[in-house]
């Protein structure tokens, strides 16, 4: 059972069956990364933020630097009227980024591995975004769909694909994310799992890639949550300068 | 008999939903068991992040760049306002310098137009002197020369009245030595002018 390479997404109780009525709210394995990822934040950016040196030391410099680095991002992609959206941003990236990480760590679970966690995540941002369009352009903004400069026989095609588009970000944006996690995870488990049978003999050659993998992983798990991050500006930017 | 049938039936029910298991483990993520779980706990964990991170971390770390920001600002400011302090307080250094350079050269120039008219003055003076002693020297060499001759003729005359009367025991007139004296001495001038 343990070599099946899916199993490592086993979603299983951890401590007391919860429930509200039919409803299973029972804390799993997954709940405990959602905390661990969670808690690993806001330890490592208060440390970050109670320091007040003008020459910052490293964790102070840390939090600095990912605090300057999200911002410079909103500000490129989605101008200075996203500066209110700031802190979602910042614990969306930071959120998704901690649980990629420490789904790295072997025998742990990636909580950005299951659809319905991205999925959750994309749907609030892209109902968010809809009603923050709304909200700024009213009916207007619906000349989202109507891009300028489109002959008049092509509109009703084009309004089409556009509302289609539309209507798959948040599809789109949140399998992103849960296919990238678990392809990598289940080739790594798959990689394991020859460097296991193949032995002593022939396992240096699986072995060998399974280290390449990780650094790839690492590279794809921060990837990953910057362009979750990146998109939601994007959408937030459609939203909030409406100039199509 | 019915007891191990009944083992069987359970075992094999058992594996057939292990291996059920096993084949809808294709994907767990698929599995629904546990979405509402998942959703609720995601919906804990990041709104409690997302709250605490923007009501208490992220406006520190705000102000605390703010805060750099504002303090590397003004160092500069300061910076900048010490540099034309200094640039000022040069130009005025080079200045006094400058001047005191000018008076210091009047002064040394003042001073040598005063040692050389001193040493003018003093050199004349003692060309004067110098000049007043050799002429009283020459003189007195003048006044030697002449009164030289005079004398030497009565040396002479004596000398030779003094060398006759050892000669010849007798006294001799004088006039008439003193004229042979006179005689020899100028045919020695004489011979002496000569030569």
């Amino acid at each position: 059972m343990a070599a099946n390479p899916m199993y490592q997404f086993n979603v299983y109780r951890i401590g007391p069956e919860i429930k509200i009525g039919e409803i299973d709210l029972s804390f799993t394995n997954a709940s405990l990364f959602m905390v661990i990822s969670s808690l690993a934040i806001l330890i490592i950016f208060n440390l970050g933020a109670q320091k007040k040196n003008i020459i910052p030391d490293k964790i102070q410099l840390l939090s600095e630097l990912s605090y300057t680095f999200v911002s410079k991002m909103i500000s490129d992609t989605a101008g200075s009227k996203a500066k209110p959206y700031f802190s979602f941003i910042f614990s969306l990236f930071m959120f998704v980024l901690f649980c990629n990480m420490f789904g790295m760590i072997p025998y742990s679970f990636t909580v950005t591995s299951h659809i319905i966690v991205t999925f959750v995540l994309a749907a609030f941002i892209f109902i968010g975004v809809t009603i923050i369009g709304f909200i700024k352009h009213g009916f207007g903004y619906l000349k989202l769909f109507v891009p300028s400069g489109v002959p008049a026989v092509l509109l009703p095609l084009i309004v089409v694909i556009e509302i289609i588009s539309y209507l798959s970000r948040p599809i789109s944006l949140s399998v992103r994310l849960f296919a990238n996690m678990m392809a990598g995870h289940t080739m790594m488990k798959v990689f394991g799992g020859f460097v296991v049978s193949l032995g002593i003999v022939g396992g240096w050659l699986p072995l060998s890639f399974s280290v390449a993998l990780t650094g790839l992983e690492i590279l794809v798990a921060f990837l990953q949550a910057y362009v979750f991050a990146i998109l939601t500006c994007i959408y937030l930017n459609d939203a909030l300068n409406l100039h199509h | 008999m019915k007891k191990i049938i009944l083992l069987n039936i359970f075992n094999f029910s058992f594996c057939t939903v292990a291996v059920k298991s096993a084949e809808k483990g294709g994907m767990p993520q698929l599995d629904p068991e546990f979405w509402v779980s998942q959703i609720f706990w995601l919906t804990i964990t990041f709104g409690t992040l997302f709250l605490i991170l923007s009501k208490f971390i992220l406006p520190r770390i705000s102000k605390n760049l703010e805060q750099r920001r504002l303090q590397i600002l003004e160092n500069i400011e300061t910076a900048e306002k010490q540099r034309e302090q200094s640039e000022k307080n040069l130009k005025e250094f080079d200045e006094i310098i400058l001047k005191n350079k000018n008076k210091a050269k009047d002064v040394m120039l003042a001073a040598r137009e005063k040692v050389v008219s001193e040493i003018t003055k003093k050199k004349m003076k003692l060309d004067e002197d110098l000049t007043s002693e050799i002429q009283n020297v020459e003189k007195e060499i003048i006044d030697l020369k002449l009164s030289s001759p005079k004398k030497i003729n009565s040396i002479a005359s004596n000398i030779t009245n003094e060398v006759i009367k050892r000669l010849i025991g007798t006294d001799v007139n004088e006039s008439s030595v003193s004229a042979l004296v006179e005689e020899e001495l100028k045919k020695l001038s004489r011979s002496t002018n000569g030569i």
